[in-house]
């Protein structure tokens, strides 16, 4: 019991946490997507070579262990003379790498997509953004909803990498409250709980996509 | 761009006597008129020197055998295809190639290309239904998006052509929920909803279950003899002798002979074409 009294103690310390770690999932999110689709486009639009090297950029980011990409923003691009405060520099780790994640995803949707619906799209008169924006990304979108589904709860549990770099997410936060009460179990059972709600959320976001999805599709 | 919009209005598209102008009487430019159409991919020649007009109101049939070039054709004239010579003309005007200042042709930048493929609308073997919308939603997507008609007119237009094909009671069903048949008759209303001179079918009865055939075929020939300018590639022969205006028939990517379906069907002059009807015909 004196282990709930003690995270009870420090619930603002939990909901800091709780909130810095919901930021960055959603901050990282409303960068990341758009980035991604972009990044997307461009994959597959581009001239060979463009594309080339942009699968090779995607891949560098999508390959490299999250932890050592969050060190090298956080330690190493200070040696450049970027330099960026913990939560900045997490930011900037999960967009790159979750974005490059999502571009995969994207891409890989967008070819896969009926060839014919978007052929009728250029019969009908269509511009090219109105392609992509009243065809191809919806169906996109639909396609791909429940993987990238997937991919925020990794992303929302990679976010408790961030404590290494200082970030005060919900792990810090645990793990801070452990030391300071020598009481590892209930602070830590604590931010599993709350990692756990936040997977809920998202996937009841990507649960309404995949509602949709079996509505038109079948 | 011109829409005309009192023509395939439902209701004063047909006419009830099966009968519609000769086609020579419009004071019209030709619907299309393509000149010298050549085709090739690598070094294969697919299309050679194929010249075709068609006067407003008539309907064409394009036959012939698999991979004659009859659909290359067809995609052709709405520039889904770009020829590798040759021009065409949609009601007068040019698609895919304009006069350039140095009086040799250029390529239409995107929003041309875009702009003259509203006059002409397409019917795909496969329907191309977006999957995402639903019936209605397909009819009105284009109208409402690329002509900028408003939505409300071009819901209350969709609605009467779904039911002018048989289907206002599924205007709120998703393509995956209706048989093959319906799906084409849904794509057939998202067609004339861009009230376009023109109406392209390619092969559009090729995917669909022999029982659901008769429908879609019911469909073309309603538009046929209410006067919708249509040209229609196809395997039904017994559907082209009976709707329509003129036969061409096209065999190693030439036209090797073109008439009345009467003479085509009856009195073929050309070896090619009764070996053809010998074999596709009853």
């Amino acid at each position: 019991m004196s282990g709930i009294a003690t995270v009870w103690s420090y619930r603002d310390a939990f909901l800091a946490g709780l909130g810095n770690t919901a930021a960055l999932v959603g901050l990282a999110l409303v960068l990341s997507l758009p980035l991604a689709a972009l990044a997307a486009v461009l994959l597959v639009e581009a001239s060979a070579p463009v594309r080339r090297l942009g699968r090779e950029v995607v891949d560098l980011f999508r390959c490299v262990p999250f932890l050592l990409l969050a060190y090298v923003i956080y330690y190493g691009l200070p040696e450049i003379g970027l330099r960026l405060g913990a939560w900045w520099a997490g930011l900037v780790a999960l967009v790159l790498y979750n974005g490059a994640y999502f571009t995969e995803i994207l891409r890989a949707a967008a070819l896969s997509l009926p060839r014919e619906a978007v052929e009728a799209g250029r019969a009908y008169g269509f511009s090219r953004a109105q392609l992509y924006g009243r065809i191809v990304l919806p169906l996109v979108a639909l396609d791909a909803g429940p993987v990238i589904g997937n991919q925020i709860v990794v992303m929302i549990k990679d976010t408790a990498l961030l404590m290494v770099i200082t970030v005060q997410e919900l792990s810090f936060v645990a793990n801070f409250v452990n030391a300071r009460a020598f009481a590892p179990f209930a602070p830590f059972a604590t931010a599993l709980l709350l990692y756990w709600v936040l997977c809920l959320v998202a996937e009841a976001g990507v649960g309404l996509i995949a509602r949709e999805r079996r509505r038109r599709y079948g | 761009m011109r829409i005309d919009s009192l023509e395939h209005r439902p209701g004063s598209g047909f006419r009830d006597d099966g009968r519609r102008a000769a086609p020579d009487a419009s004071p019209d430019a030709p619907a299309v008129s393509a000149r010298r159409i050549c085709k090739a991919y690598g070094g294969t020649e697919v299309l050679r020197d194929i010249d075709l007009d068609v006067a407003p109101g008539e309907t064409v049939c394009i036959l012939g055998p698999s991979g004659s070039g009859k659909s290359t054709f067809l995609r052709c004239l709405n520039w889904l295809e770009e020829p590798s010579s040759g021009t065409v003309l949609l009601d007068g005007q040019p698609i895919g190639r304009l006069p350039g200042r140095d009086g040799r042709p250029r390529p239409m930048n995107a929003r041309e290309l875009a702009a003259a493929r509203t006059r002409v609308s397409m019917v795909f073997q496969h329907f191309a239904l977006w999957p995402h919308l639903t019936a209605l939603g397909n009819v009105v997507e284009a109208p409402v998006h690329v002509l900028g008609r408003p939505r409300s007119e071009a819901l209350a237009e969709g609605r009467r052509l779904l039911e002018r094909v048989g289907l206002a009671e599924r205007a709120d069903a998703y393509p995956h929920t209706l048989s093959g048949g319906q799906k084409q008759r849904v794509a057939i209303s998202r067609a004339l909803a861009m009230r376009p001179k023109l109406l392209l079918f390619a092969e559009p009865t090729s995917a669909l279950d022999p029982e659901m055939v008769g429908e879609v075929l019911a469909v073309m020939r309603d538009l046929a003899r209410g006067g919708q300018t249509m040209i229609v590639v196809t395997h039904e022969m017994a559907f082209a002798r009976e709707v329509a205006d003129r036969i061409v028939f096209l065999d190693g990517g030439r036209v090797v002979e073109t008439g009345t379906p009467d003479a085509f069907f009856t009195r073929p002059h050309t070896e090619r074409a009764q070996r053809f009807l010998a074999r596709y015909a009853r």
